[in-house]
C-alpha cells in the first residue's frame, strides 16, 4: 500500500473518520493530565517561581507553530510537485491551527517575560522571528481567502509557505545563531546543564504529546471540512452549467 | 488542591486563562463550521439527487 492512495480525497475521507475520534480522545487525555500534572502536582523553581508553570503552554505552543508550518511545508511541496489537492487542503486546514499555536506562544511568553525580564517584549532575534512567522500565518490564511480560483490560491500559498520556512527555521535556531538577546536555550535538551528537571520535563513530555495529538486532530478535522467544502463548490458549479 | 502560585498568581492564571481560551475558541469554530459544511454539502446532494429523479 502507496502512503499516495490517501491523495485520494475518498480514501482520506474514510481513513481520516476512522482515526478521528481516536486522535481526539486521545489529544484530550494527554492535554488533561499533562496540564494536571504540570499546575498542580510540581513544585515551585528557585529561580523562576511558580511561572515555571507556564512552561507546560508556551513550550509546546511554540514547538507546534513551527512544527505546524514545516507540516505546511511538506504539504506545500507535494502540492507543487504532484498536484495532490489533498495535500493543498491540509496545508491551509492547518495555517489557523498553527497560527494559534503561534499566539499561545506569544502572548504566553510575553506575560511571563514581564515579570522575569522586567519587560512584555524583546527585539530578540528568536522572539521576532515567531513575531514575523505569526505575520506568515495572516498572510498566508489571507491569501488563500483572496484568491478565488482554488489551484491558484494553492500555488501561490505553496510559494508563500516555502518563503515563510526561512523564518520557522529561524525561530527554532535563532538561539544558536546568535548570542545576544533574551531568550534562553531549549528547555528539552541532551545537553544536560541546559535540560530542565525531570520533575519539570516529564509532565511537559505529556503535554508536548497532547498539543501533538490535538494538532492531528485539528487538521484531519479541518481536512475533511476543507475537502467537503470542495466538493460542494464542485457540485454547485456542475449544476450551474447544466 | 489549588496550589500555591504566590505573587505570581495573576501570571500563571492570565497565561493559562489566555491559552485556553485560544484553544476553546479554535475548536469550536472549526467545530461549527465543520457542521455547517456536511449539512450544507448534505443538502446540495439531496437535491441534486432528486433533480435526477
Amino acid at each position: 500500500m502507496s502512503i499516495w492512495e490517501y491523495a485520494n480525497p475518498k480514501r482520506f475521507m474514510q481513513t481520516s473518520g476512522v482515526l478521528l475520534p481516536w486522535v481526539t480522545a486521545a489529544a484530550l487525555v494527554c492535554l488533561i493530565a499533562g496540564l494536571i500534572w504540570g499546575f498542580f502536582l510540581t513544585p515551585d523553581a528557585d529561580k523562576f517561581g511558580s511561572t515555571v508553570k507556564i512552561i507546560y503552554l508556551h513550550v509546546p505552543a511554540a514547538m507546534m507553530a513551527i512544527s505546524a508550518w514545516m507540516m505546511m511545508l511538506v504539504a506545500s511541496l507535494i502540492w507543487i510537485i504532484r498536484r495532490h489537492h489533498v495535500s493543498a487542503l491540509s496545508a491551509k486546514a492547518a495555517a489557523p491551527v498553527g497560527l494559534t499555536f503561534t499566539l499561545i506562544g506569544l502572548v504566553t511568553g510575553a506575560i511571563w517575560g514581564e515579570p522575569m525580564w522586567g519587560t512584555w517584549w524583546a527585539w530578540d532575534p528568536r522572539l521576532t522571528s515567531f513575531l514575523i512567522l505569526a505575520l506568515f500565518y495572516l498572510g498566508y490564511i489571507a491569501l488563500w481567502q483572496a484568491v478565488e480560483d482554488p489551484d491558484t490560491a494553492a500555488d501561490l500559498t505553496s510559494v508563500l509557505c516555502i518563503v515563510g520556512s526561512v523564518f520557522a527555521f529561524l525561530s527554532r535556531y535563532a538561539v544558536l545563531f546568535w548570542n545576544q538577546g533574551l531568550h534562553q536555550g531549549a528547555s528539552l535538551s541532551v545537553d544536560q546543564a541546559e535540560h530542565v528537571a525531570d520533575v519539570y520535563s516529564n509532565p511537559l513530555y505529556v503535554c508536548i504529546a497532547g498539543f501533538i495529538l490535538l494538532f492531528v486532530s485539528l487538521v484531519l478535522l479541518r481536512t475533511r471540512t476543507e475537502i467537503r467544502a470542495r466538493r460542494m463548490q464542485a457540485l454547485l458549479a456542475r449544476e450551474r452549467l447544466a | 488542591m489549588m496550589p500555591e502560585l504566590g505573587k505570581y498568581a495573576v501570571v500563571v492564571g492570565a497565561a493559562y486563562a489566555a491559552s485556553i481560551v485560544l484553544i476553546l475558541a479554535l475548536v469550536a469554530l472549526s467545530v461549527w463550521r465543520a457542521g455547517v459544511v456536511k449539512r450544507a454539502l448534505r443538502d446540495v446532494e439531496e437535491r441534486m439527487e432528486k433533480q435526477r429523479g
